[in-house]
């Protein structure tokens, strides 16, 4: 169906689920000003959040289906396949993320109603992040989504390791900020123009790829997205932040906040900046190579649960970022895929962990999980499921995601670097294996009356890990419905570009 | 017997029938009451055997295509399909792994107690994705089964094995997987260039075979990342440090399996597809003296080893790297007689290391030592015990009138011509392994008086003789008249070796109408 976005009716049509979940949002702040006391009220801006994600979740999926074609030139707001599938991602992972809290913060005694506000703000940010087919609102957006975790990270207001974290959350993600815009302020300066469609219209003829100003936009663009999706060198801060944060915050941060992030930085590359692939595909090369080896190695050497899924987190952004080096549609697909079963996998692991502990849960060893197979068979079941899938194992989702993103990468050319990133995961193997080395072969420690903690499911968290469990096993075998949706919509960001910029050259004529 | 089989569209089913039978089984074992895990396992696997025994009627001995194909599509969008299909390499793997799963349930009876479910579900699981690797005619098919195989294995040893079990399964499963990454890599390279030149994006092994030749600017690469997954898997030397520490922590059955099963896998996979796909680098005369240099180093080091082993299992360990050593020259030699004899090889060495690893479990059940100088005049008080580990010894060192002397036997003679040096050196490997073999079963046999606790030990039971029985039958059968055998391997063999030694193929871009395709 038409849709005309020049019109105030138009952008309001192509902008329902954000004013969804503005409005929604915002209705939420006010009850949360007028109930903000007890557990009750707690658990009932829970819900509500449940209820708005869900709400949102609907319009995107009717968009997404309806498949509107935008008439005229798009100004702020993508219209395709590609931002519908990655806000269905986010909002998967947000939704998750409010299942695992509505247990957990009141277990820790967190009672701020706020927290789910500042979820809906970040999640809306997000939003804005995947779908903004101009640098300005991309950078909003993940300015939005930013100062919405940076206060996220430290809700835990008697923890110092959460104060700390969100300090330096907010510090170096405010470096990185600015670091992002210099760089757009800069690709601006050599393109003229802020608009992703225009600026490759601009770059077409390959008059301007090679002049310094675009080549440090491009470069500084990569420096403040490489903060975001912790990328090394840039992670220094993520271990720590997602230490320190609580856990389900870090599983909103490990997953949700980075593929947002990926998914904006896949448009600005795919459609913006496709021409100037020679400028920035060996950049992306040399940082997803070294992503991949150091997060797999610092994960090495982790003995603790949630220090090592905070590095595995790096690791697998290297594996994001492989995708994206390929600078195809089939890139920005098994981006789609791989952010998809990668939100499955690491909430899950991290719900398991959430209900493992006390306190943040950061004194969780991997050896503290000895012997969780005889106790909790099906946890231990739930736990090796996503390590396998992390560790990309055939019959899980993850190893779909992990062979699509190999088939991105050689499809362009790009040997070399899919046999990093095998090797890369052979690392992995060396931290996944031995959380199921202790669940399976080593016996309880017999002085603790639960091996490393109490196990305290409660049923946002069992729900969390019993669906993702069951997907990720699902999709592993039989992963057709979403291959095609994946396939579908990344070509639908290439076509885009193709179908703009021959309708510009048209018009320059 | 084949007219029955037609009657009941036998071949249409059969091999899928094997793949999910297993699966079945497992499902059984993890739902009937405790008591009747071990039944309900030895059963299925039972039925299982039974099913595969009708490939050996309706085999076709004649035609040297693949036989019983199937192909449902699986992932469409990639090409990805179901295949399935077994030729005369791949119909023999297939039956010693339905013979040896029953054997190995029995052999376990005792000897796992603790977590009795989990280890038969394991036990059949595994043996689905065994077969799979054997009739999987897709490679991204095949590079599943080959994967998902590993980890029933890794449970295997790592729950159930001994003292060192955690290093000799993590030690296990890294090993293998980084090879098998490598291999997946390579796997999809091979489907990027054939479906760019071909406009057609298929896992088909048929497919990619065909049109291999628009791979050869990587074909070293590429190659080598296939010859380095089956390498590990065979194991060669030098990257055979897993298997001693496998064999050794791993159960009996667990044990058994390695060596029956899935050492045959590396070679399984040069055989089917390492060399069909790259012939001339495989044979390329740099890449085939480094080759035959490591199976004849294999041959001889493994001998050597084995020799100076103090613990039981271990010295069979290490004879298998020896005798795998046999079946790389055979391969490499590629003449129909030395091929055929590798394949005989794979499957002997199935048979008498699969019952070595059965008698060295029985005698650990009963004394709960694998060191040899622990035994000593075994002879006279367990004399079935003792005349069967003698046999399966003859028969591993190669024995004429035992189906070891067959293998060898086909081997050197056909790989001479190509590699007399290389063939010569071998033979001291048959040697060394009359005499490691000798050895160790005149200090557990012989040696004088038994020792004091080895005086009142029991003889073997009905079961322990049961499970054995049918490799002593095969022992003789394939070591007397090996015909039937020969026969259906023949057509196969000559296949490969035409394959391997053809003048390059041209590529051809059309691709003839099979049953069940669908392509993008």
């Amino acid at each position: 169906m038409p849709v005309d976005l020049s019109t105030p009716s138009g952008i309001a049509f192509a902008l329902l689920p954000e004013i969804v979940l503005t409005g929604w949002a915002l209705l939420l702040l006010l009850v949360a000003a007028w109930r903000h006391r007890g557990a009750d009220d707690h658990r009932l801006a829970g819900h509500l959040a449940l209820g708005g994600l869900v709400a949102t979740l609907i319009p995107v999926l009717w968009l997404w289906r309806a498949s509107p074609q935008p008439e005229g030139i798009a100004l702020m707001v993508a219209l395709d396949g590609f931002r519908f599938a990655a806000s269905t991602v986010l909002l998967i992972g947000a939704i998750f993320t409010v299942l695992l809290s509505l247990g957990y913060l009141g277990r820790e005694r967190v009672i701020v109603p706020e927290f789910y506000v500042l979820l809906l703000f970040a999640t809306l940010g997000m939003m804005l992040m995947v779908g903004g087919n101009d640098l300005i609102e991309i950078f909003l957006g993940l300015e939005v989504m930013s100062v919405a975790v940076y206060v996220l990270a430290g809700i835990s207001r008697r923890s110092g390791s959460s104060a700390e974290a969100a300090l330096k959350y907010f510090l170096l993600g405010a470096f990185a900020s600015a670091f992002l815009l210099y760089g757009i302020a800069l690709i601006y300066g050599a393109t003229g123009s802020i608009n992703l469609t225009t600026i490759a219209f601009q770059l077409g003829d390959g008059r301007l790829v090679g002049t310094p100003m675009l080549g440090f936009g491009i470069a500084l663009l990569l420096v403040g997205f490489g903060f975001k999706v912790a990328a090394v060198p840039f992670h220094m801060w993520a271990p720590d932040v997602y230490d320190g944060a609580p856990t389900p915050v870090t599983a909103f941060m490990a997953t949700a906040v980075k593929a947002a992030a990926f998914a904006a930085l896949i448009r600005i590359a795919v459609v913006a900046l496709g021409d100037a692939i020679t400028v920035w595909q060996g950049l992306v090369w040399w940082l997803a190579v070294i992503t991949m080896i150091v997060g797999n190695l610092i994960a090495l050497a982790q003995r603790r649960l949630k220090r090592m899924l905070a590095y595995s987190s790096v690791a697998h952004a290297g594996y994001l970022l492989v995708a994206v080096a390929s600078g195809t549609a089939i890139g920005a697909a098994a981006y789609l895929f791989y952010a998809f079963a990668y939100t499955l996998m690491t909430v899950g692991a991290f719900a398991i962990l959430a209900s493992a502990g006390r306190d943040g849960e950061s004194d969780v060893m991997i050896d503290d999980l000895s012997g969780l197979a005889q106790r909790r068979p099906w946890t231990a079941l739930a736990m090796a499921v996503f390590m396998l899938s992390l560790l990309g194992f055939p019959g899980t989702a993850g190893f779909i995601g992990k062979w699509y993103i190999l088939s991105a990468a050689i499809e362009t050319g790009q040997g070399l670097l899919a046999v990093l990133l095998v090797l890369a995961s052979v690392l992995s193997a060396g931290y996944y294996l031995p959380v199921i080395m202790n669940m399976y072969m080593r016996a309880p420690v017999e002085d603790r009356p639960e091996p490393g903690g109490v196990y305290d499911f409660t049923g946002g968290a069992r729900t969390v890990i019993v669906s993702a469990a069951l997907a990720l096993l699902l999709f592993g075998v039989w992963p057709n419905r979403l291959l095609d949706l994946a396939r579908t919509a990344g070509d639908e960001l290439r076509s885009n570009v193709t179908m703009f910029t021959t309708g510009d050259s048209r018009i320059g004529d | 017997m084949s007219g029955f089989l037609v009657s009941i569209g036998y071949a249409r089913w059969v091999l899928t029938a094997l793949l999910v039978l297993p699966v079945l089984a497992t499902a059984a074992v993890l739902l009937v009451p405790s008591a009747r895990i071990r039944q309900v396992a030895f059963w299925g696997a039972v039925v299982e055997f039974v099913l595969s025994l009708g490939l050996w009627w309706a085999f076709d001995p004649t035609i040297a295509s693949m036989q019983f194909e199937t192909a449902v599509p699986w992932i469409p969008a990639f090409g990805i399909a179901y295949r399935v299909g077994v030729d005369g390499i791949s119909l023999f793997m297939v039956l010693l792994t339905t013979l040896t799963v029953p054997i190995t349930v029995l052999g376990s009876w005792h000897y796992i107690k603790e977590k009795q479910r989990g280890f038969y579900a394991l036990l059949l699981v595994l043996t689905s994705g065994m077969i799979g690797v054997f009739i999987a005619l897709d490679l991204f098919l095949f590079y599943v089964f080959w994967e998902v195989m590993l980890i029933p294995m890794y449970f295997m040893i790592g729950i159930w094995g001994g003292g060192r079990r955690l290093y000799a399964a993590i030690k296990f499963f890294v090993y293998t997987f980084v090879g098998s990454l490598l291999m997946l890599v390579a796997i999809l390279t091979i489907y990027y260039l054939v479906g760019r030149e071909t406009g057609i994006y298929s896992f088909d092994y048929h497919h990619l075979l065909v049109n291999i030749a628009v791979a050869q600017p990587w074909a070293l690469w590429l190659f080598l990342a296939f010859a380095l997954a089956f390498a590990i898997k065979v194991p060669m030397f030098p990257f055979h440090t897993w298997l001693p520490d496998a064999h050794v922590e791993a159960p009996t059955a667990g044990s058994v399996i390695l060596a029956g099963v899935l050492l045959k896998m590396g070679t399984y996979g040069f055989l089917r597809f390492a060399v069909p796909f790259f012939p001339e680098t495989a044979l390329d005369p740099t890449v085939a003296a480094v080759i035959v240099t490591l199976a004849v180093v294999g041959i001889v080091y493994g001998a050597l080893v084995a020799m100076v082993q103090p613990d039981f299992k271990k010295l069979i360990a290490y004879s298998s790297v020896s005798h795998l050593g046999f079946v790389m020259l055979g391969i490499w030699a590629v003449t129909v007689q030395s091929v055929e004899g590798a394949i005989v090889i794979m499957i002997n060495h199935g048979v008498s290391t699969g019952a070595l690893f059965l008698l060295a479990g029985m005698m650990y059940e009963r004394r709960h030592t694998r060191e040899i100088s622990a035994f000593g005049g075994l002879a006279r008080v367990m004399p079935a015990f003792a005349a069967i580990l003698t046999l399966v010894s003859l028969s591993s060192i190669g024995l004429p009138g035992t189906n070891g002397f067959i293998g060898e036997f086909l081997v050197l003679v056909g790989s001479f011509g190509a590699y007399p040096w290389a063939t010569g050196i071998a033979t001291t490997g048959v040697i060394f392994a009359a005499a490691y073999l000798l050895w160790a079963i005149q200090r557990v046999l012989y040696n004088g008086e038994p020792q004091a606790e080895n005086a009142s030990l029991k003889d073997l039971s009905a079961r322990e003789l049961g499970l054995l029985a049918p490799f002593i039958v095969l022992i003789l059968w394939m070591g007397i008249y090996p015909k039937p055998f020969l026969e259906r391997i023949e057509v196969s063999a000559e296949n490969f070796v035409v394959q391997a030694t053809a003048a390059p193929a041209t590529p051809q871009f059309r691709l003839a109408a099979r049953p069940g395709e669908d392509d993008r």
